[in-house]
């Protein structure tokens, strides 16, 4: 199963993880990093950080469209099941109402909305996060098990354009970093 | 949660404490917004003089329009005290730099109480139930005369504006007391009186619109009316909300205070129940249509008929469809300009929904529009813009030593 795995390019090494001890640090080294021209790099935190998207300089998530695009078509096709049944498969009088009797129609339409809009939000996170993985390099470091506790990281990964062993190990170094060290592949 | 130490080192431009921040936040001497009771005391006198004017030939028509201006005016105080009273029972922190303008609209609940008075004069007019006999060859009247009689919808006024005006002077009072003595005290006592209020508020605003609304049309039932008239109610609010807290910011007061991220929340609110009174709305259709029963059916068929059904269906897309989809996306709601553009139409459709609930019992054949309407919507909303413009004078424009004001102060949408 590949996809559960992340598909990572080969190399001896995933990247560079810098430990910072509060989340005011994470947050300037976060903006230090984006200014640096970093692209293929992330931060991890125990807990929401006010404001670092805009430190990292991410752009907007496609996922409000991807639930609105999944709302629409869950309406469409409750309302087009309903009036297809009634109005042309199999034609019954219900209640002295006319066939396209559409009021009727609304709740399902409603409900199939929401229902294919809530399915395009978790699946649509899920796979915009690449979700789920079972294994990451990043868990091979032994300071990264504070991430759920009580430490902040940046992670650079090797294959960015501007990583560079030294040169990026000194660049967390020069951020406040309480450690910094290389991850294997 | 980020420690405090921390929280300031990340936005090191912001200050530490909040009083310091708001300051004052009283309209400035000098400033355009001192003369809005003037404009308003004036509409409310040409508006006056008119209603008198045009009303003397056409009394019926008058008390309709009036009716329908003053529960529009009606429904945004009682909007405003709903909406103040879940941020304490839920014990928000975000809308504290907007509570003062919800504070100020539900103060107008008395001014609201005097200005039902005129209705008094045109009861007979208004509700066909109150003319003397009406119920001697109505079995149906007959037998919700217990209720519908004219002795005791007055009761039940008096209890209504009672209830309200209670509220909003203990609310009122409560938070300016606050802003002298800053006892956090004060917003515990009054988080633990919105529970009981809130239940007091929905069971006397549920029947008020029975009486005012639902009785105009006396043989009619509708259980659900009453949420109807609150989720309109609570609309109307947030969309005055959002007028009021961009035309604010447009002026130069409080554009430091109230920022992008309480506009976003606000236009959240008001995505949210648009959608809520849609739901309502159509769920109050839906059974009346599927049931089909001659004593649920008349009030629809009346808008259904004529020049009523062009209006019924603006009303569907201009209530629901199309401020749904405007509203839905993100930089709408943070932009002030959009979203007061939202905000005014809402209202808007507001007094359309309010017209159309009213109206067809006036002018069963289609719709007639008047120049009583214009009127008496300049007469009630001149008195009710007049009075909320002197209390803004008057007062901070933000709870100056709200527990949580620092809270709202650095609020951020995730």
């Amino acid at each position: 199963m590949p996809f559960l795995f992340p598909q990572l390019p080969k190399g001896p090494h995933y990247g560079i993880l810098g430990e910072f001890s509060t989340p005011a640090d994470l947050y300037r080294a976060c903006e230090r990093v984006r200014d640096a021209g970093f692209t293929r790099w992330d931060a991890h935190s125990p807990f929401p950080v006010h404001g670092l998207e805009a430190a990292m300089g991410l752009r907007r998530s496609p996922l409000p469209w991807i639930v609105l695009g999944m709302g629409l078509l869950g309406a469409a096709l409750g309302f087009g099941l309903q009036w297809w049944v009634h109005a042309v498969a199999y034609p019954l009088v219900i209640s002295g109402k006319p066939y396209f009797a559409w009021p009727a129609f609304i709740p399902i339409t409603f409900e199939l909305g929401v229902l294919f809009g809530a399915l395009g939000a978790v699946l649509g996170m899920l796979g915009l996060n690449r979700l789920p993985m079972l294994h990451h390099p990043l868990f091979r470091s032994s300071v990264f098990e504070r991430v759920t506790d009580d430490a902040f990281f940046i992670s650079i990964e090797s294959w960015d354009p501007r990583f560079d062993p030294s040169a990026t190990r000194t660049l967390l170094e020069s951020l406040g970093a309480r450690s910094v060290e290389l991850v294997e592949s | 949660m980020i420690p405090e130490h921390d929280r300031a080192a990340l936005r090191p431009e912001q200050p530490t404490s909040a009083e310091a921040t708001v300051g004052k936040a009283t309209i400035p001497p000098g400033h355009p917004w001192n003369r809005i009771p003037v404009i308003g005391a004036v509409s409310a006198l040409v508006g006056a003089v008119a209603c008198a004017i045009l009303g003397a030939s056409n009394p019926k028509q008058f008390f309709f329009s009036w009716l329908v201006s003053f529960l529009f005016f009606l429904s945004l105080a009682l909007g405003a005290l709903f909406f103040v009273l879940i941020q304490y029972a839920s014990q928000g922190g975000w809308g504290i730099v907007l509570r003062r303008i919800g504070e100020t609209t539900f103060a107008m609940v008395p001014v609201m109480a005097v200005l039902f008075l005129p209705l008094l004069l045109g009861l007979h007019d208004l509700y066909s139930w109150s003319v003397p006999g009406a119920a001697e060859h109505d079995a149906l009247l007959r037998w919700k005369s217990p209720y519908l009689n004219v002795p005791f919808f007055l009761i039940r006024a008096a209890l209504y504006f009672g209830s309200w005006s209670l509220m909003a002077f203990l609310y009122y009072r409560g938070s300016r007391g606050q802003d002298v003595s800053g006892d956090p005290a004060v917003s515990v006592r009054l988080r633990r009186l919105a529970g009981p209020a809130i239940i007091v508020l929905a069971l006397t605003q549920t029947f008020a619109s029975v009486d005012w609304i639902v009785s105009l049309t006396p043989h009619w039932y509708s259980t659900m009316f009453g949420v109807y008239f609150f989720a309109g109610s609570f609309v109307a609010f947030i969309a005055l909300l959002s007028v009021v807290a961009v035309a604010m910011r447009r002026a130069g007061l409080l554009d430091t205070i109230i920022s992008a991220e309480h506009l976003h929340d606000i236009g959240k609110f008001l995505f949210a129940f648009t959608a809520f009174w849609a739901y309502i709305a159509f769920s109050q259709f839906l059974l009346v249509w599927y049931a089909n029963l001659p004593e649920e059916t008349i009030w629809y068929k009346a808008r259904i008929e004529g020049s009523w059904l062009p209006v019924s269906l603006f009303l569907m897309a201009g209530h629901f469809g199309v401020p749904f989809f405007y509203l839905m996306g993100r930089t709408v709601k943070r932009n002030g300009v959009t979203l007061a553009i939202g905000g005014a139409w809402l209202l808007a459709m507001h007094f359309v929904d309010l017209y159309w609930q009213v109206m067809p019992t006036l002018h069963p054949e289609g719709l007639r529009p008047s120049a009583l309407d214009v009127a008496a919507l300049v007469a009630v909303g001149g008195c009710f813009v007049a009075a909320a413009g002197w209390l803004m004078r008057r007062q901070a424009l933000v709870p100056l030593r709200d527990p949580r004001l620092a809270e709202s102060l650095a609020f951020e949408n995730v």
